[in-house]
């Protein structure tokens, strides 16, 4: 059987970048034993001689000439901003203090 | 005239009988008297609707040759990118978000002047089968106010049984489009995967999103199939061939000496009797019209449930990753000296709701070191396995049948605190996208325990669509000819429509 604890999932929770409360921390590890019991059966049927298919369809590289075309303005991209100074997006602190 | 198919409509605006403006506002004042009651709209775009109708009014004053819907309107489902719209994917981490761009769709829908009333409702970023994942509020099936209109796409499919909206548009990952047409009587088509751009359609399971047309008709579906699909240089996976014709398909309704396959693994225990009897009742109309009944096995579709809830979470823990109150939507917690860690953290916490933040974490752990060959790597394969078992059935038949859904509409809040029990719902619509083929449900009457709409599914092979259009309007016809009336006139009469 497979089961996720609580610290499991919070570090899954950490990796997937969601703050989570205790609650929800408990409540996941608990739905997640019946959720991964019932995805586990994808090991049950394919040997190691099947290939994966990661898309539906069978292309390749899919190429285009590279001329400049029409884009948005930086009016237009920065319109959803939450924050923004002199034409760029404003960021919280990216590095530690020094 | 809200009850009209849109083929109906166009023909009046083509005659000079009414008018795009008069069309459009007939529906606007349809949504202002039923919509406080189904909720299928999140945005009503009055101005902008109006504005477009007005400008195809004049276009056709002028005798400029328009498309075939030119002036007809459509609803929306929030996913797709509208310039200038709000667009939120029913969650709370895009509210307010209005996009600087169209969507391919949208763009083609502008260009075939077909007029946009709205957004509809949807399950938080098309994860869900209700519509009561949606972070503002459940959608209400027309037929039952204390039923779901399926989901993800709720919103569109109840839009259209109301007579809010004769065309919406949907998308469809593991039956988002299906299913909703299923349980409220309307018609909805996943077209072959890459046929109907992706470009501006958020994001959920890139390698299964599809795009497609959702009507009262099969005709209607398929003269918007054809408005929307076709090769698009801004989506690499879009299939750079011509269209299926299948608006040709959808008029001839020709299914003579077609062989179409039952999919046995597809029907029986898990299956309500209602949805049963009406699916046994189509193939006995279908065998009359023409076509020869076979039966086909899948034997790996038992495992599709399975490999989608892996694939599907696993694209989506990373397609989400996007959202990272950075460059759009919502900020929480930027004061003075936070992280942009802990920004993203308490953002990503207060934006998405419980089902998103589920297949977030399940994508995330089936993508991890240790567990990816045992889970995605599997899945994969399964995949795999079940692409073949379609290459099979379809040396069988020319297209494959069974019931669109196990049951009729459940009762909203019924399954909403069991996942497993509300996956199921997409146990015979999920096989479709695993592949990339085609699928499409129309209804095939009421079941009798419950008097609730029952969906009867069409698949047909990668870029064949038009053999689901073939047999959709054949058994559209037949069942017409032994109702007397569409399926919709034995809805409700709600809000006074005529």
């Amino acid at each position: 059987m497979s089961s996720l604890s609580r610290d499991d999932v919070a570090k899954l929770a950490g990796l997937a970048r969601i703050e989570m409360s205790e609650e929800e921390l408990v409540n996941l590890s608990q739905e997640f034993t019946v959720i991964l019991d019932a995805v586990a059966r994808v090991q049950e049927v394919a040997g190691a001689d099947v290939e994966p298919t990661s898309h539906p369809l069978p292309l390749r590289n899919v190429f285009r000439v590279d001329v400049v075309v029409p884009s948005l303005t930086p009016e237009e991209a920065l319109s959803g901003a939450p924050a923004q100074e002199e034409q760029r997006f404003r960021v919280p602190q990216i590095l530690g203090e020094e | 005239m809200i009850r009209n198919s849109a083929a109906e409509m166009a023909a009046k605006l083509v005659a000079g009988e009414t008018t795009s403006v008069a069309l459009t506002q007939a529906h606007l004042d349809r949504i202002a008297a039923v919509d406080t009651d189904v909720h299928a709209f999140l945005y009503v775009d009055t101005e902008g609707a109006l504005a477009q109708a007005a400008a195809v009014d004049v276009k056709r004053a002028k005798g400029e040759k328009l498309s075939p819907l030119a002036g007809v309107p459509l609803a929306l489902k929030d996913v797709m990118a509208q310039k200038g719209v709000p667009t939120t994917c029913g969650s709370k981490i895009l509210e307010g978000w209005r996009p600087p761009y169209d969507s391919t769709v949208v763009a083609n829908l502008k260009k075939n002047d077909i007029v946009i009333l709205g957004k509809t409702n949807m399950d938080e970023f098309a994860m869900g089968s209700s519509t009561e994942n949606s972070a503002y509020g459940p959608t209400h099936n027309p037929w039952d106010l204390t039923r779901i209109p399926g989901g993800s796409g709720g919103g569109s499919s109840a839009a259209l049984a109301a007579f809010e909206a004769p065309l919406a548009i949907g998308t469809d990952t593991g039956g988002s489009i299906r299913q909703p047409a299923a349980v409220t009587g309307t018609v909805g088509v996943k077209p072959t995967y890459g046929g109907v751009s992706r470009f501006g359609l958020v994001a959920f399971s890139s390698s299964l999103d599809q795009a497609g047309p959702c009507a009262r008709t099969v005709l209607d579906t398929a003269l918007l199939h054809e408005a929307i699909a076709g090769h698009d240089p801004k989506d690499a996976t879009s299939i750079n061939a011509p269209v299926p014709q299948v608006v040709a398909a959808a008029k001839s309704g020709d299914v003579k000496g077609m062989k179409i396959g039952v999919v046995k693994e597809l029907n029986g225990d898990g299956y309500q009797p209602g949805v049963r009897a009406r699916f046994e009742e189509s193939l006995e109309l279908l065998a009359e019209a023409g076509a020869e009944i076979v039966e086909v096995s899948a034997p790996n579709f038992e495992y599709a449930l399975a490999a989608y809830y892996l694939i599907a979470p696993s694209e989506c823990s990373s397609n989400l990753a996007r959202f990272d109150a950075m460059r759009y939507g919502l900020r929480v917690g930027d004061i003075d000296g936070a992280s942009a860690e802990s920004v993203m953290n308490l953002t990503r916490e207060v934006g998405f709701g419980k089902e998103v933040k589920r297949r977030i974490i399940l994508g995330t752990y089936a993508l991890s070191s240790g567990y990816y060959d045992a889970y995605y790597g599997s899945a994969q394969k399964v995949r795999t396995l079940i692409t073949q078992d379609f290459t099979k059935a379809f040396e069988k038949a020319d297209v494959l049948v069974s019931p669109t859904c196990p049951t009729t509409a459940f009762k909203i809040g019924e399954k909403a605190n069991d996942p497993l029990a509300m996956y199921l719902n997409d146990i015979a619509t999920i096989p479709v996208n695993m592949a990339g083929i085609g699928g499409m449900s129309l209804p095939s009457g009421l079941a009798d325990e419950d008097g609730l709409p029952v969906g009867f599914q069409i698949m047909s092979p990668v870029m064949k669509d038009e053999g689901m259009y073939s047999v959709g309007a054949a058994l559209e016809a037949a069942l017409l000819t032994k109702w007397g009336a569409p399926l919709l006139d034995k809805a409700p009469i709600m809000g006074g429509a005529r």
